[in-house]
């Protein structure tokens, strides 16, 4: 490609006869700088976008109208992030002065993750068929989102109160947000601890001696 | 017994298959990327197994550093220019031209904005420090965020809003912006995170 055939037609003697340079180029310092701009792009670039978690709250004046007071409670599962990374949680709420047990838990699979499975077991397994069926192209990305949409919320899923705590760092947020994400859970909100709450947190450390 | 002659072949190699190739990436890298945009801080965010790839346009970025420093970023110049006029005007304060368009090359600023003009004075090197990076106040006496947030919604309808915190910023940081948020009727917004693998057995 670099190099051109210069060919003289053999016209004889008219001209003196020009030397032949050949016109080929030595492209290595071409290549080389090629390969460093590669490498400068390479380094200087994000290809990968970073991930999104959305979420929606309500607005202002929904708040104002009590919305908390709408989540059944006998039916919301409560947790608590407290702080030193530790996580509570409590079924129902205070009935007749008897406060429910605080239960401690962990952001471990084994932990809080075993609880809101077995709780969600119902919309679990609809959507883990689901995702099978899709797997199969069984169902059309259109049907796929909107059943999955009417599965989360099924009325048998719980609905989920997540309160925390002033000294709980941005991870355990995300962390429990994340879990609501596996455990396929639809119904949930994020709510201001309250000082029952708290209350009901200290109850359950062990005094310091 | 005369020898077998070995025929003398040339050494160099033709460099022009090679050359094309690393043009070719370059070209792809090129056309393919979009730089790194530059911080004020560094911020470890936590992981998520969330998939959603965030947009690549129209973005607020709501930058939250492990004290609770907020800082706050457009994503093109045209809307930075408009939100640092309208921001000004609302505390009074003029900036001219230039220091519009100086302010228009940084990717996200956490200076008071009565502290903006001394800042985009500075030379570029000297913005990197860490005495600049201040954040904005964000608190209920003196809440700026809201304004800087405000006035961005009102340059730019179709922005989206990302919060990009740090994993160890306490909790009460983030509920005091997401109160911000909500008093401003900004329901939606995204929580960047990296991917994590996770297993739902």
């Amino acid at each position: 490609m670099a190099e051109m055939q210069v060919e003289d037609k053999g016209k004889k003697g008219k001209k003196p006869k020009q030397k032949k340079h050949a016109t080929r180029v030595d492209l290595t310092p071409m290549v080389d700088l090629g390969f460093l701009l590669i490498t400068f792009f390479m380094l200087t670039t994000s290809m990968l976008k970073p991930q999104t978690m959305e979420i929606s709250v309500p607005s202002k004046d929904k708040v104002e109208e009590d919305e908390q007071n709408k989540v059944k409670a006998s039916q919301a599962i409560t947790v608590l992030i407290g702080k030193e990374n530790k996580l509570y949680y409590y079924f129902g709420a205070q009935e007749n002065g008897v406060d429910p047990e605080l239960i401690l838990t962990d952001y471990s699979s084994e932990g809080i993750r075993k609880m809101l499975v077995s709780k969600n077991a119902e919309v679990m397994n609809n959507v883990n068929q689901l995702k099978l069926d899709k797997a199969n192209r069984k169902v059309s990305d259109e049907e796929y989102r909107q059943k999955l949409t009417d599965y989360k919320a099924a009325k048998s899923a719980p609905t989920i109160v997540i309160k925390a705590a002033d000294e709980s760092n941005y991870k355990n947020l995300v962390d429990v947000l994340d879990e609501m994400n596996i455990c396929n859970i639809g119904r949930y909100a994020i709510v201001d601890i309250t000082p029952y709450d708290l209350g009901l947190i200290d109850k359950k450390t062990p005094p310091a001696k | 017994m005369p020898k077998v002659k070995v025929p003398r072949k040339s050494t160099t190699v033709d460099m022009t298959a090679m050359c094309d190739v690393a043009f070719l990436l370059l070209t792809f890298f090129m056309l393919t990327s979009n730089f790194v945009a530059k911080e004020p801080i560094v911020v470890a965010i936590p992981s998520s197994v969330s998939e959603f790839k965030i947009p690549e346009r129209d973005i607020a970025t709501v930058l939250i550093d492990k004290d609770g420093k907020v800082f706050f970023g457009l994503d093109t110049q045209q809307d930075r220019k408009e939100v640092l006029d309208n921001v000004g005007k609302a505390y009074s304060i003029a900036f001219s031209e230039k220091e519009l368009i100086e302010f228009s090359k940084i990717g996200s600023s956490g200076v008071p904005i009565e502290k903006m003009k001394a800042f985009l004075a500075l030379k570029p090197e000297a913005r990197d420090s860490k005495d600049a990076a201040i954040g904005i106040p964000a608190d209920s006496l003196n809440n700026q965020f809201r304004v800087w947030m405000k006035t961005a919604r009102q340059v730019n309808r179709n922005l989206r809003l990302a919060i990009k915190a740090d994993s160890e910023t306490p909790y009460k940081v983030i509920k005091s912006v997401m109160t911000t948020l909500q008093d401003i009727n900004e329901n939606r917004y995204n929580l960047i995170t990296s991917l994590k693998e996770v297993s739902t057995k």
